[in-house]
């Protein structure tokens, strides 16, 4: 009796893998600020309960993934895992979740299948999967009037999915996708491949990149003039932190993403404006999804009072949560991937400006997802 | 294809793989005089890189300025790198060879993680090369590229008259084709070794420093430029220069158009290469000489 009253008052354990060095580090940075800032706005607890913090940098390498998420799940026994960014040392966290049936909450990577084959009740994401943005660019691109397209990507599984993601909308457009380039990760000796666009002259480019090798791919898509006859596409991610390197290169390119600049909704407004004040800097797509992890953990706590024993209630009060998110609500789909508006944006300056809603609550298909 | 584009994917296939060849000749003078497999030798190609990117603030415009500096850094590397860790590899067997310059790699690889972050870096193309030219009616070809090239070709041309015409050169293709009648013959080995192969760490760095610019700078480069150089000097027959040139110009073809024929094989086209050719000539295109 006295044990349980005991575990009733001691906090609850959160074990935050994110990447604090390397490529990711400032996006690993960002959802840490994002989830940390609706805890202090609940006054430092979730439904009452105090949280303790158990941090692992998981450095964005698929290697150290299975031994890092160890160490929080055996070492330190965490109640629920947040993390993480990169999409191979996502899949390793979630198969320990499966396996030893921790709560985990993805803020970040995108790879299909978390939400997909790998799917649990015990694993649910706040972010995207790569199909989700993809898919709505297909659309918008194919509303434009082109026919004819070609995709470009790292031939790994986060641009793959993307490419995948773009041809299923494209084709359902009318249009039809008739080359998928890709190179090596993380190679960036574009040349060959700009050559064989202007080529083929199709009506448009759709690109998956990220980080440095988006800045470069926009910057040589430019060079290159091809930016003047072939509209290039997107996903955020293109043009999503590095603005400021592309410069006029990106001006006036279109994107879509579940989140952008300048939404301008009462919600968002408020949560820019409070994460400015507390940490001096700016929100982006990152801070959001960290934001909302901590709002989808919260509706777990509250639906069992803080009795997180009552597992399977908390559970099912987390599938079945509206999440009041930046980004607009959104709900979350039987396999735990949130159904969300997908936003078409446009470059202005250093802004991702939203133009319109490309599609209303997308949900990912899921496929292979039994559970 | 049109004309005009197979012509543009020329200048791409012959630029990528110049750039090759000035990894590979230093791999393989390292290994056809020494006898040393250097794994590390990727890590010269990054280094160079790094070096281009570091440099870039302090000199801006003056980009052969630059690159004489960085030559010359990467000279004293070289001599430095020699004295402490190579000299004592060439009486060793290969399998200890190969322990020493793999763990030479994770030492640089952690050096750059610290030094420069695991981030991928842009290095920025000075004013007067920067733009590019209208080929045909098709797309404009980046200035820099043609003089990436160029640069290459001078290179390999001055190579090939220090090898051919001097003095030096004799000694060198003397030790590829017979190492103990150089020693014989009352030739400085240790000195001579240890010019060649600060030349194959300059020869590398300054493939690095040119490409900064087009392949950006980035964790792991060394270890892929390493693995495709592999590639070339096997193909070409190892301790051969000329054999290296021919191979590396084949790879650039070859992984050019592939990467845009056969685009989700992209990484498959040059080890199907190595497989045919080792097939027809298992001692590679040019087995014995220079």
């Amino acid at each position: 009796m006295v044990q349980a009253q005991q575990a009733q008052q001691a906090p609850i354990k959160v074990g935050l893998m994110l990447p604090a060095t390397g490529t990711y580090a400032g996006l690993g940075d960002m959802i840490e600020k994002g989830f940390k800032l609706f805890v202090s706005e609940q006054g430092g607890k979730l439904a009452g309960r105090e949280l303790q913090y158990f941090k692992v940098d998981d450095e964005s390498d698929p290697a150290k993934a299975t031994d890092n998420v160890n160490k929080l799940i055996k070492r330190d026994q965490v109640d629920v895992l947040i993390g993480t960014v990169h999409s191979g040392v996502a899949m390793a966290m979630a198969k320990a979740a499966r396996e030893s049936n921790t709560l985990l909450i993805v803020p970040n990577a995108g790879a299909d299948v978390i939400t997909g084959a790998m799917c649990a009740k015990n694993i649910f994401r706040t972010s995207f999967t790569n199909w989700q943005p993809a898919y709505a660019m297909g659309i918008v691109a194919a509303k434009n009037g082109h026919k004819k397209a070609m995709t470009i990507t790292w031939n790994y599984a986060a641009g793959i999915e993307s490419a995948k993601g773009f041809v299923e909308g494209f084709e359902k457009g009318g249009g039809k996708v008739t080359q998928n380039l890709t190179l090596p990760f993380p190679n960036v000796e574009f040349q060959a491949l700009l050559t064989e666009i202007a080529a083929q002259k199709p009506d448009a480019v759709f690109a998956f990149f990220a980080g440095g090798g988006a800045v470069k791919f926009v910057k040589d898509y430019a060079a290159s003039g091809l930016n003047k006859t072939i509209p290039l596409y997107g996903p955020g991610f293109l043009t999503d932190g590095t603005l400021e390197a592309q410069g006029a290169a990106a001006q006036g390119m279109s994107t879509t993403l579940h989140y952008a600049d300048r939404l301008n909704t009462p919600r968002d407004n408020t949560f820019r404006l409070s994460f400015a004040k507390l940490y001096k800097t700016n929100a982006d797509v990152y801070a959001v999804q960290g934001y909302d992890a901590a709002q989808l953990l919260a509706a777990g706590i509250k639906a069992v009072d803080g009795d997180i024993k009552k597992r399977d209630q908390m559970i099912a009060a987390m599938a079945s949560s509206q999440i009041d998110s930046p980004r607009g609500k959104f709900t979350l789909s039987a396999a735990h991937n949130p159904v969300q508006d997908i936003y078409l944006r446009k470059v202005n300056g250093n802004l991702n400006e939203a133009q319109s809603v490309a599609i209303k609550a997308l949900a990912d298909p899921a496929k292979g997802c039994r559970m | 294809m049109e004309l005009s584009i197979f012509l543009v994917q020329c200048l791409n296939a012959i630029q990528y793989g110049l750039l090759l060849f000035l990894v590979a000749s230093g791999l393989t003078l390292i290994f056809g005089i020494m006898g040393v497999i250097n794994l590390a030798h990727g890590s010269f190609y990054m280094i160079g890189a790094y070096m281009a990117y570091a440099l870039a603030p302090f000199f801006g415009d003056q980009f052969l300025l630059q690159m004489a500096v960085g030559v010359v850094l990467s000279v004293a590397f070289g001599f430095v790198l020699e004295w402490a860790f190579f000299s004592y590899l060439y009486q060793r067997n290969h399998l200890q060879q190969v322990l020493m310059t793999y763990s030479l790699i994770l030492v640089f690889e952690e050096a750059r993680s610290m030094l420069a972050g695991n981030d991928v870096h842009g290095v920025a193309i000075p004013a007067w090369l920067a733009g590019s030219i209208r080929l045909g009616d098709v797309m404009q070809y980046p200035i820099y590229n043609l003089f990436a090239s160029a640069a290459c070709i001078v290179v390999a041309i001055g190579l090939y008259l220090v090898v051919n015409r001097t003095r030096l050169g004799m000694m060198i293709r003397a030790g590829a084709s017979n190492r103990d009648m150089v020693r014989g013959l009352g030739i400085n080995i240790r000195l001579l070794y240890r010019i060649v192969f600060a030349a194959g760490v300059a020869l590398a760095a300054l493939a690095g420093m040119i490409a900064a610019p087009v392949s950006s700078v980035y964790p792991g480069m060394g270890g892929q430029i390493l693995i495709i150089c592999f590639v070339v000097v096997v193909i070409g027959g190892i301790g051969s220069i000329s054999g290296a040139l021919i191979a590396a110009l084949l790879v650039g073809f070859v992984d050019t158009f592939g990467k845009v024929f056969f685009a989700q094989f992209s990484g498959l086209s040059i080890y199907l290469l190595m497989a045919v050719i080792l097939i027809w000539r298992p001692q590679g295109l040019i087995s014995k000489g220079y």
